[in-house]
């Protein structure tokens, strides 16, 4: 049976060595709550039940993986066009001055237009800022790797520019933005589904979540069903095979970090129009980065960046619980186990993967 | 007897499955110059990086003047007198020439010092040998011929006793390598020895005293070279192995189909590549591409298939002139020479490597492709083309040698090109599918496609082709029906282009 | 003299705002000299300034807070040294695994070992490495120019700064004039020409690592126990990231990387100047644009705009021996 054939393989990678990877990842951060002595076995019990204990609580733990499957989204893109986008936290942050424009300037719209062109422009701005390096790969031979790295800073700046000298709040002294008028915000599932008896409390969660689905479902269908998507992984895994498929590898490049730029930019629609309402300076807080991550952990599949954003807005939901009851930890032990996951997952994938392939396929190959 | 400078027992070394040298025994002895001849592939510059310590040798027995050696590693190759010119130069090419000679002996935690004997050490050496090279020059400003200089200083400034150098002359015009061959006289005269890896035979026969022949992996032949001719080393070299025996008729030429006129292609250093070539392919004929590798076929078939663009010159098809990016729709299909290079995607699946680069057709979808039509056409080909396994949904890299052949050839013929474009149609493939795979080009021709056919197999052209056209150095060193060549005539234009030429 | 001693000023800040980042950047060309690339400048950085601040404020000694950085610092870089080198891992996800890693470990254990919510204050005024005197600093402070340049700007600052200013005549003679120097330009740009010459590639790259560490040590160092009186969070701020952008700007050689950090260090000092300062015929200036005139800088010189940026030929790759 193919099935079979393709069986064990195929599991071990998709299955077996994302699980190895984040055992390692908390067995590391298990031990550095040792070390700050505490059980680590409490604290986990402790995270998992702030994560999915009780109805606000899965209710945050979505609002974060909402932010996650966007920024894993907009990571997981690029990779399969074979380029490693750093700058899913500046193209956030660049989506949020799109939502900031079409909400300071255009508040007049109504309901049906306004939510519409703020996510339109969210996506357009996140996506200018993915083609700047695009572009500058494709034609310039400069590298993705530090271009993003290098805008996120030049975001920063910009969005503190804009943010106290042009859309600041007039008569306000705090970097941020008007609060948009009703018509921009984003329903919260808690109104939708409290009549259901389903029981978020009061929790951010809103419709930003069906659009992140939503994403999820188009990601799948270019990348593995469209042309274009043939074409992005086809020049992802091998150039010399694009440029003998006569495919122009670098407008493929530019096409690529636009739509990453997009997703990226895309994770403002659930912080501004879902939960804030306004831009806040430095809104994106180092979100931008779990999504290399979540892509990495969830290997480039939405189905798998659907899974390591739970996980990982669980880590932050649970994260801050965490925190509340166990004074001595840090919510910060959040970010380390997301550090641990990109080395294991990441910079030690050839750690675990080819040692378990070896192992496990030997018995096999030996039958006839 | 004298002990030999290098001696060599039952070397062997494989690469995964493949065989790249089978006890090998080889005798080097010194001060002379010894030529290792063979085809791409034959396992020379295996058995080379092995003596060097570039690669360890699974199992034989190395011997440096009589004595048994393990070298593991370059340094023990270093310190047993071993030097090496590599075929690719292991040169540093932003340090000055005096800095790569250091590398590696620098003589100091500082460098003065060093720097100062090795100047005085480099200066004997150059007037010793007629080596002259400025020190203080950078690297990769220097000409070709003379990083290799550099290349053969550095061995000899790290007491090199024994040189050896890989293809040294592939890379070099034939003054360059008139002045090499004295230098190499020169140091046979100095009582070094030298082992010249090469498959020009006139090279061989030039300078060296005694020649050893490998095929795939074997040594076949210890010969002096006196006593030998260019006529044995090629029949040694491609050997009377199997002849193939492809059932076909007479050509019926049709209309010509591909025109290139006066082709010139400069690589991206401004070495020509291609020089002025002009020739066409009519339809229902097959014409081989005949040639030592590396004299221009690659980049041949590069420019044919749309991959890079010529210098100058042109293509025309059917007549019309081909934009070089769009080749695949003027009905030019292209079975490269290097498959998992770029004629597959490794990550990807079969059926999805079934459409590369036919996968904007119209038939494969607008926006979305249409993976019904692309899964039902490749089962077709899967079973017509006897691919296994018989499975779509496997990825490219789970197929053999001769499968991924198999598929990458069904795709290319299935689109129905007019002019059919085929590098080394038979490189890593088994026997049962090399036939299937001759017989459908004779097809495909009798169907009245255009083939062209590229391979460093003579005999495969031989049985293949209805015209011959033979590359050297980048030029058409010699062009004849099939019917009118024999073997040795063609061998002699593919060792020794300008010879030829000239005539 | 008042513009005189505005110059003067922002020559002092310049100085003090440089120190880490040419120490980063230095480290950062041993790095990528042998072939690694290094976005982890910045997470050694942050652990060492982390273990500064612990260790002086535990033991009350700033020398074994330096000590400390620099050991916290070179195990990171053997850390990002077993991932790239031995296991052939991808140097920029490495990278920024430590990077994340070390933001979220610092105000963690800040938190559990000094009960201050991410941050370790140290007592004021003493403890750390405090400005130094030098000689006659008082004495010629009233002649003029010269007097003033000396006493304010070479004079007056801490040890570290001067560590950091003799770390550049020290690298450049590392890199060009010793036997370690010349492996190394070899290594970052063929890796098989120094294998075949008989010298382990790994070992090389290791050991340009932990320089790399060392550098990084110090410099995180003087970010927590010269500059500031303790760690706080994110206290790097994107210095490392920066001193990456003046490496490149640098063209990965020494004495330019280390005037493209002096170019950026003003830039900061300036735009520190110029906060809410009306300038005549200008107006206000928006210093959140002249911060990003460094990025913005280097990525116009990555494009090839002005000049060139040639990486070393084998950096990011993992050496695979060829057939």
């Amino acid at each position: 049976m193919a099935a079979a054939r393709r069986g064990l393989s195929f599991w071990i990678d998709i299955g077996l060595i994302p699980l190895i990877n984040l055992a390692a990842a908390f067995l590391v951060s298990g031990l550095i709550v040792l070390l700050i002595g505490e059980n680590p076995l409490r604290a986990a019990w402790l995270m998992i039940y702030g994560a999915f204990g009780y109805g606000e609580a899965w209710g945050y733990t979505l609002f974060y993986a909402t932010n996650f499957i966007f920024v894993g989204l907009a990571v997981a893109l690029a990779f399969h066009a074979g380029l490693f986008n750093i700058g899913g936290e500046g193209q956030a942050y660049l989506g949020g001055l799109g939502i900031a424009i079409v909400g300071t300037f255009a508040g007049f719209l109504p309901r049906f237009l306004a939510i519409p062109a703020a996510i339109f422009s969210a996506a357009l701005v996140g996506g200018i800022w993915g083609l700047v390096p695009g572009w500058l790969q494709a034609r310039r031979g400069s590298h993705v790797v530090v271009t993003t790295i290098l805008l996120n800073f030049v975001a920063a700046s910009l969005m503190a520019y804009l943010l106290v000298n042009v859309l600041i709040r007039p008569g306000q002294q705090s970097p941020e933005t008007i609060v948009f008028p009703h018509a921009f915000w984003l329903p919260q599932l808690w109104t939708w589904l409290g009549p259901f008896g389903v029981d978020l409390g009061r929790s951010p969660l809103n419709a930003s979540i069906l659009l992140a689905l939503l994403c999820c479902i188009l990601f799948w269908l270019l990348i593995w069903k469209t042309k274009l998507g043939y074409e992005i992984r086809v020049v992802g895994h091998n150039r010399d095979a694009a440029v003998y498929a006569g495919i122009n590898v670098g407008r493929i490049v530019i096409i690529a970090m636009i739509l990453s730029g997009a997703l990226a930019g895309l994770m403002a629609v659930n912080e501004v129009l879902g939960a804030q309402h306004r831009v806040i300076l430095g809104f994106v807080a180092g979100y931008g980065y779990v999504g290399i991550a979540v892509a990495l952990m969830g290997r480039n599949h939405p189905i798998g960046i659907i899974l390591a954003a739970i996980l990982f807005g669980a880590l932050y939901q649970g994260g801050s619980e965490l925190a509340f009851d166990m004074p001595r930890v840090s919510r910060d032990i959040v970010v380390v186990v997301q550090g641990l996951v990109i080395l294991f997952a990441g910079g030690l994938e050839h750690l675990f993967g080819p040692l378990l392939q070896a192992r496990l396929m030997r018995p096999q190959r030996s039958q006839p | 007897m004298q002990a030999a400078a290098i001696e060599l027992r039952a070397i062997s070394k494989r690469f995964g499955g493949n065989v790249a040298n089978d006890r090998v025994d080889i005798r080097i002895e010194s001060g002379t110059i010894h030529g290792i001849v063979g085809e791409n592939g034959a396992g020379k510059s295996t058995l080379m990086n092995i003596l060097y310590g570039y690669l360890k040798a699974d199992s034989g027995a190395m011997l440096v003047d009589g004595s048994e050696v393990e070298i593991s590693q370059p340094r023990h190759a270093i310190a047993a007198g071993i030097g090496m010119v590599h075929q690719h130069f292991m040169l540093v090419e932003p340090l000055t020439v005096l800095e790569n000679m250091l590398l590696g002996s620098e003589g100091g935690v500082t460098l003065k010092r060093g720097m100062t004997a090795a100047r005085r050490e480099i200066a004997r050496i150059e007037r010793d040998y007629g080596l002259e090279v400025d020190l203080d020059a950078v690297v990769g400003e220097l000409a070709v011929g003379l990083q290799q200089r550099v290349e053969i200083l550095k061995a000899l400034y790290r007491g090199a006793r024994t040189l050896i150098l890989d293809e040294p002359t592939g890379v070099l015009t034939p003054q360059e390598a008139d002045h090499l061959f004295s230098i190499l006289r020169n140091l046979k005269m100095q009582g070094r020895s030298v082992i010249l890896i090469t498959h020009k035979l006139g090279e061989i026969m030039r300078v060296t005293d005694r020649v050893s022949v490998m095929r795939r992996g074997q040594m076949v032949a210890h010969l002096e070279t006196r006593a030998t001719s260019r006529e044995q080393l090629a029949e040694l070299m491609v050997g009377r192995a199997v002849l193939f025996q492809v059932a076909k008729g007479p050509a019926r030429p049709g209309p010509e189909v591909l025109r290139v006129e006066a082709l010139d292609l400069k690589d991206e250093r401004g070495v020509a590549r291609l020089k002025d070539l002009s020739f066409s392919v009519h339809a229902g004929e097959i014409v081989g591409v005949a040639g030592v590798s590396g004299n221009g076929q690659s980049e041949l078939l590069e420019v044919l298939g749309g991959m890079r663009s010529p210098t100058r010159g042109s293509i025309a098809i059917r007549g019309k002139m081909t934009c070089w990016r769009s080749i695949r729709e003027q009905g030019v299909a292209h079975v490269p020479e290097d498959r998992l290079r770029n004629g597959l995607v490794r990550g990807m699946k079969a059926y999805e490597n079934a459409i590369l680069g036919y996968h904007r057709r119209r038939d494969y979808g607008g926006f979305f492709l249409s993976i019904r039509t692309i899964l039902s056409r490749t089962r077709d080909w899967f079973s017509r083309y006897d691919i296994r396994p018989h499975d779509v949904f496997l990825n490219a890299t789970s197929f053999s040698g001769g499968n991924q052949q198999k598929l990458v050839m069904a795709r290319e013929i299935e689109h129905g090109p007019v002019l059919l474009l085929i590098g080394q149609p038979t490189r890593g493939v088994d026997v049962g599918a090399i036939e299937l795979i001759h017989r459908r080009i004779v097809e495909l021709r009798d169907q009245g496609m255009a083939v062209l056919i590229v391979s460093v197999e003579l005999e495969e052209i031989m049985s293949l082709a209805d015209r011959i056209l033979v590359m050297a150095d980048g030029r058409i060193s010699g062009r004849m029906p099939t019917a009118m060549a024999d073997e040795r005539a063609i061998g002699m234009m593919m060792a020794d282009g300008d010879a030829v030429a000239a005539d | 003299m008042d513009y005189f001693d505005q110059s003067v000023f922002l020559a002092a800040s310049t100085i003090r705002l440089a120190t880490p980042l040419v120490l980063a950047a230095l480290a950062g060309l041993f790095a990528e000299r042998s072939g690694v690339v290094d976005i982890g400048l910045e997470g050694k950085m942050l652990a060492a300034a982390f273990a500064a601040a612990a260790l002086t404020a535990i033991s009350g000694s700033h020398l074994l807070g330096l000590a400390g950085a620099i050991v916290t610092s070179m195990m990171l870089a053997l850390v990002h040294g077993y991932a790239t080198i031995t296991h052939r891992g991808d140097q920029v996800v490495s990278g920024m695994a430590i990077n994340i890693t070390v933001a979220g470990l610092g105000p963690t254990l800040a938190e559990a070992w000094f009960g201050q919510a991410g941050r370790i204050s140290l007592p004021p005024g003493r403890g750390r490495f405090m400005p130094i005197e030098l000689p006659f600093a008082a004495g010629v402070r009233d002649i003029p120019i010269v007097g003033l340049v000396y006493t304010d700007i070479i004079s007056g600052q801490n040890l570290l700064t001067y560590i950091a200013v003799l770390t550049i005549p020290l690298a450049v003679w590392v890199l060009y004039c010793t036997r370690f120097g010349l492996r190394l330009r070899a290594v970052g740009e063929n890796p098989a020409a120094v294998d075949t010459a008989g010298i382990s590639v790994a070992s090389l790259r290791y050991r340009a690592l932990l320089m790399t560490g060392l550098l990084c040590g110090i410099a995180g160092a003087y970010l927590s126990i010269a500059q500031s009186e303790g760690f706080t969070r994110d206290m790097t701020a994107g210095k490392g990231y920066l001193a990456l952008a003046a490496l490149i700007f640098g063209k990965w050689r020494p004495v330019p990387a280390v005037l493209a950090c002096l170019l950026f260090a003003f830039t900061d000092a300036l735009q520190a100047r110029l906060q809410g300062v009306s300038l005549p015929g200008i107006g206000s200036v928006p210093t959140q644009l002249v911060q990003a005139l460094p990025y913005v800088l280097t990525i116009i010189l990555l494009a090839g705009f002005v000049g060139r940026a040639v990486a070393p030929r084998a950096v990011g790759k993992p050496y695979v021996k060829e057939r």
